[in-house]
Formats: C-alpha cells, sequence, structure tokens
C-alpha cells in the first residue's frame, strides 16, 4: 500500500471512472513575428472573427447547457470594449498576440479577485476566450484529448470540455477549479465525474488512475487490491441507483411488510418541479424562509408560492412551517441581534413576538388551507401557552377574513418537537393536531453540539441512545393520544440511521427530494420484527 | 420607479436572481439593450459608476449581487421603452424562475 496515493478533493459532479490521467494542455505561447501596426491589428481582427465563428458552430452542434455557456462567451468576445486595450497596445507597437494575452490576462485578473465564487468561477470562461483566439492568431491546433482520459490541470476551460469525447466514460480531476464553474454543471448534465480542489494532484500524466466522485477521492498508481476495491464499490453504487430507480414508484414497506409514510422536505416551491408526486406520499415539510431572504414578503407572494407546491401535492397532505427565522439568519425589520441565536428568540417565539407580521403569513396560510390537504406546523415550541397563542392568532384572522368573504379555512395546527423539554413531556402539548419531530435541532440541543461546528461533529448523532429514547417517548405519547407522529430531519433519510429510527416506533418520515430513492430503499431493507 | 426630464429616463430595480447579474441574465440583458437606439446606462447601487448597458464585458465587470439595486438611465427616441423592457427583464428574474440549484 506504500506506494498508493490517494488524494482527497472536493465534487463537482459525482460518479466513477477509471481511466489514464492526461493533462490538459494550455494555450499554445508560440510567439508570433510582430508586424506592423496595421498587420498586427487586421491580424486580432480576423482572429477575433475566426474565434467567434467557432463559437457560433460549436453551439450549434452542442445546444442546451452548453449553447448558453458558450453564448456568454460568444457576447463577450463580440463586444468591442473586450479588445479595445489590445488595439490600443498594437498601435503602440506591441504584437497582437502578446497584446491581446495582455488585455484578457487583466480582465482574467478582475475575475479570479472577486470575492463572489460565482464570479471567480467565471474567470474559466475568460481564458477560454483568450486560448481560443490565440490558437486563431498561431495557428495552434484545437486540444483534443483521447475518449476515457481522467482530465488533469489547475482548472478547465467550457471548450475543453466541449472537445472531449466522453461517450467512452473518463473524468475531471483538478487542483483548483470550482463546483460552481460553468463545467461543473456540464459534467453534472452529462454524468461526468468531476473532482476540484485536488492541490497536490500531480499534472504530468499517468497510465492509470481511479476516481471516486462518490466519495471525493482519486487513486494514483492503483494496485490490483485497491482496483478490485474500486469495482465494487463501482458497481455496488449502480446497483443502488438501479434498485432506487425501479422502486421509485413503489409505496415504502419494510422487509416484512409494514407501509412506511415517506414524504418529501421542500426548501422552496421550484424543487417538487423535478419531483413525481406518485413517488412520495406528499410533503412533510414546506419551508417558508425562503420567502423572507428579500425582506418581509406580502400576503399574495406568500400565497402563491404556497400554491404551487398544494397544488403540485395534488390533494396529498401538504405541511408547511411558519416562519422558522432567527439571529443566526437576520431579516431585516424581524429578528433581532443575540449573542446566541440557537437559544434565543426565534421560530414561533420570534413570531409571536411580532404578531404583526405574523398575521400576514397566517393570512396567506388560511386561504390556501381551503385548496387542497394542508397542514400547518410551528417551529421551535416549548410550552403550550405558545401553542394555544398561535391558534388563537389563526382564528381571529379566519374570522377577518370571513368577514371581507374571502375564502379560507383553519388547515391542521402541528408541532415541531425540537426543544428537548417537548420531547421529553409530550403530553402537556397534547392539543397538537400532530407532532413533527425536528431530528436536527432535537440532536443538537440534547447533545449540547451546534449543527454548524465541525469540531463537535461527532457528538451531533441522531442515533445516540439519548435522542433514540426522546424519539420513542413521543412515538408512544402520539400513539397514546392519538396525535399523528412524523419526522423531518436529515436523520429520516440516512440508510444508517433509519432501522434505528423505525425501530423506535416511527412510521412516518420526510426526507429531501434527491434522499427519497435512497430512503425507500433502505426501508425495504429494515426487518421489524425479532427473529425467533 | 421612473422619472423623466426632456427624453432622459431614469428607473431602479432590485435584483432578486439567486447569484447576481451573472453570465446568463448579463447576455439577455444587454440583448435586449441592444435592441433599442436610445443610449442606455446602468449603475449598481447609489454609487455605483455608470456603464454602457450594451456592453456585456462592462456590464459582468459590476459585479451586482443578488438584493443589489439596479439603476438605469436612458436617453433618446424609445428611451421611456427601453427602461420599461429591462426593468421588465429584471422583474421576470430573466426568466430563469427561482429553481436555481446551487452546486453542492
Amino acid at each position: 500500500m506504500s506506494s498508493l496515493l490517494r488524494l482527497t478533493g472536493t465534487i463537482a459532479s459525482r460518479g466513477f471512472a477509471e481511466g489514464p490521467l492526461v493533462p490538459l494542455v494550455a494555450a499554445a505561447s508560440r510567439n508570433r513575428a510582430g508586424g506592423n501596426f496595421a498587420d498586427e491589428t487586421s491580424a486580432l481582427n480576423a482572429a477575433i472573427a475566426r474565434a467567434a465563428a467557432d463559437l457560433a458552430s460549436l453551439m450549434a452542434s452542442n445546444g442546451g447547457d452548453a449553447a448558453d455557456v458558450l453564448e456568454f462567451q460568444l457576447a463577450m468576445l463580440e463586444d468591442v470594449s473586450l479588445a479595445e486595450s489590445a488595439f490600443a497596445d498594437i498601435a503602440a507597437g506591441t504584437a497582437a498576440d502578446s497584446a491581446w494575452a495582455k488585455t484578457l490576462g487583466e480582465q482574467i485578473g478582475i475575475y479570479t479577485a472577486a470575492d463572489d465564487e460565482y464570479f471567480r468561477a467565471r474567470s474559466a470562461d475568460l481564458r477560454d476566450i483568450r486560448d481560443r483566439v490565440l490558437r486563431a492568431l498561431t495557428g495552434a491546433a484545437d486540444f483534443r484529448p483521447p475518449a476515457g482520459a481522467i482530465l488533469t490541470g489547475d482548472d478547465i476551460t467550457p471548450s475543453q470540455f466541449l472537445a472531449a469525447d466522453w461517450s467512452k466514460g473518463g473524468a475531471i480531476a483538478l487542483r483548483q477549479g470550482s463546483a460552481a464553474s460553468h463545467v461543473a454543471m456540464l459534467a453534472r448534465a452529462r454524468g461526468v465525474p468531476m473532482l476540484v480542489g485536488l492541490a497536490d494532484l500531480p499534472l504530468n500524466g499517468a497510465p492509470v488512475a481511479l476516481v471516486d466522485a462518490e466519495e471525493g477521492t482519486i487513486l494514483l498508481a492503483p494496485d490490483a487490491e485497491s482496483r478490485a476495491h474500486f469495482h465494487e464499490s463501482q458497481s455496488a453504487a449502480a446497483a443502488r441507483r438501479e434498485q432506487a430507480a425501479a422502486a421509485a414508484h413503489l409505496g415504502a414497506a419494510t422487509a416484512d411488510g409494514t407501509r412506511i409514510s415517506v414524504h418529501v422536505n421542500v426548501a422552496e416551491p421550484g424543487e417538487v418541479e423535478s419531483v413525481d408526486i406518485a413517488t412520495c406520499d406528499g410533503v412533510g415539510l414546506m419551508r417558508t424562509e425562503f420567502l423572507y431572504t428579500h425582506g418581509l414578503p406580502d400576503e399574495e407572494t406568500q400565497l402563491d408560492a404556497y400554491r404551487r407546491v398544494v397544488h403540485w401535492a395534488s390533494g396529498k397532505p401538504v405541511v408547511i412551517r411558519t416562519v422558522d427565522a432567527g439571529g443566526d439568519k437576520p431579516v431585516p425589520g424581524f429578528t433581532v441581534e443575540e449573542s446566541n441565536p440557537f437559544l434565543g428568540l426565534r421560530g414561533l417565539r420570534l413570531a409571536l413576538a411580532k404578531p404583526d407580521i405574523f398575521r400576514v403569513q397566517i393570512r396567506a396560510l388560511l386561504r390556501v388551507a381551503r385548496e387542497g390537504n394542508v397542514s400547518v406546523m410551528f417551529p421551535m415550541v416549548s410550552l403550550r401557552s405558545e401553542y394555544v397563542a398561535a391558534e388563537k392568532l389563526f382564528r381571529e384572522e379566519s374570522q377577518g377574513l370571513a368577514a371581507q368573504g374571502i375564502p379560507q379555512a383553519i388547515p391542521r395546527l402541528g408541532i415541531m418537537v425540537e426543544v428537548p423539554a417537548v420531547a421529553i413531556a409530550p403530553e402537556f402539548l397534547d392539543g397538537a393536531a400532530f407532532f413533527s419531530i425536528g431530528s436536527n435541532d432535537l440532536t443538537q440541543y440534547v447533545m449540547a453540539a451546534g449543527r454548524d461546528n465541525g469540531a463537535v461533529a461527532s457528538l451531533n448523532d441522531p442515533t445516540h441512545p439519548a435522542v433514540l429514547s426522546l424519539i420513542r417517548n413521543v412515538v408512544r405519547v402520539g400513539a397514546e393520544r392519538h396525535i399523528p407522529v412524523s419526522l423531518c430531519g436529515d436523520a429520516g433519510g440516512d440508510p444508517a440511521a433509519l432501522p434505528a429510527l423505525l425501530a423506535t416506533g416511527l412510521r412516518s418520515i420526510s426526507v429531501a427530494p434527491a434522499q427519497l430513492p435512497l430512503a425507500k430503499l433502505a426501508i425495504s431493507g429494515v426487518r421489524l420484527e425479532a427473529r425467533p | 420607479m421612473s422619472t423623466q426630464s426632456s427624453n432622459l429616463v431614469e428607473a431602479s430595480v432590485l435584483i432578486n436572481h439567486e447569484v447576481g447579474l451573472h453570465a446568463r441574465p448579463s447576455v439577455k440583458l444587454t440583448k435586449v439593450a441592444k435592441a433599442f437606439a436610445a443610449r442606455i446606462e446602468l449603475a449598481i447601487g447609489v454609487g455605483g459608476a455608470w456603464v454602457d448597458a450594451k456592453s456585456i464585458v462592462k456590464v459582468m465587470a459590476t459585479k451586482a449581487p443578488k438584493g443589489a439595486v439596479l439603476f438605469l438611465r436612458a436617453e433618446g427616441q424609445d428611451a421611456q421603452d427601453a427602461v420599461a423592457a429591462l426593468i421588465a427583464l429584471v422583474e421576470r428574474d430573466f426568466d430563469e424562475g427561482n429553481a436555481h440549484v446551487v452546486a453542492p
């Protein structure tokens, strides 16, 4: 194992690949002999025109996302202000290629220095433009990597990606690069594995390497043992995907036939568009914080957003959570600055402290409730009095809307169980129509380990016996008092945590849309009844 | 919001796009601007420098983030229509919807 070199990077596009490491070739830097002012000006003009024509034909042959990326490059190239200073340098006696390289170098520098990752990632497009025009000036050939290769370099341009033949596999491994780059977007769309941020990656090529872009690793100079292990992981991943796809439309049930309800979590309405409602039992958590990212949303804006999800659900249940804001994610005019926001005025506490803002959301929820199977839940409830106060606001606004003749209905009103006080003694909240266990916050509060702190990540375990014992307690009280119980944290979509969660008696979970197939698959492998 | 004196039209609009005035929105914005004869300039925020709204190189260089206020001013025969068309494009979120998927 000593000669093995395993490097870990950031996954920009998932998948597996095995192939030779091929360095991406930098732009030809063959110097032209500079001619006179007129010759150099017309040479650069011709090279820009040639590059634009090449881009237009690449756009025509690729289409889709690739055409969008190339259209941006073409628009930049056709903008006369891009080459302005290059022509000025030519007038001062510089050769066309040096003048162009210097001008584009300055532009690339501006993008590379940007604070915003998205703008930084555009520097690859600028390099692409620079190199395409330089090739036209110097007559250098286009880069054509062999099919099936793992392309290595500091970064990769969209043109280099599009010039490669991905039909025989292959991957991209970069020392720098970005998961926000145009190439990363294209790689995800075409299923090309891609790792970025491999700072120590050698760039001198190699006969074979293994890219595991599910784990985020690249293995250089692999031996027979590591290759066998790689092939196992690869075929296991393929089998999981196939099984999951095949089971997508089946209801979820354990190996011994117990039906489990599986809902999806929705962070913003656009997410449901890629989900077939037939593959799940409804929405277990629709977050509403996205509405507050630009300030306070009005009633109609909220109603439109809720409608999109409720109509998509086609009669299946949709649980909408009232705004869960706090000092850690400030909303101007709403949240308050606090030294310890996770233990402060957040969730329902904040909503009740700012009833005028909360009432706007309540009216939108009352209006959407008559258009589907809608429930509403309150986050960060600790006391029965908080639930009662929120319920009272719903009744008051309902009467107000009714008086104005606006159609509405009072939805079922439930609570998130995430404050340990409620998980320990849920019977004090038995007025609620349902309990939804927020395992992320419950775990962080029970274990006293912040969710956003990597240093205490190992403490943040939803399968710790203390957390499971509280979940079991909530399930038990719910069963005794006929209050439905569900769970909507990340643990519900974690195949490793699911067996322990179902063993507590939990029969309903809600997971991120991307976790849906694998969660159902994991459930089908669970055996609840103790074997003799 | 727009004000008009002789044939100079000014207006402002909030950029709501997930990652700001980025590559595709800039392509669309400059295309719309180029469809009009008016001289059109834009600036980001109150103190931002005015740049030619028909130049994608200059529009991209403003690095306008999500939540920035885009100021527009146009001068010429069709200035009013040009500003209205640009405001409408930004308000439609550049026809990209808000289903922008953030990279992992």
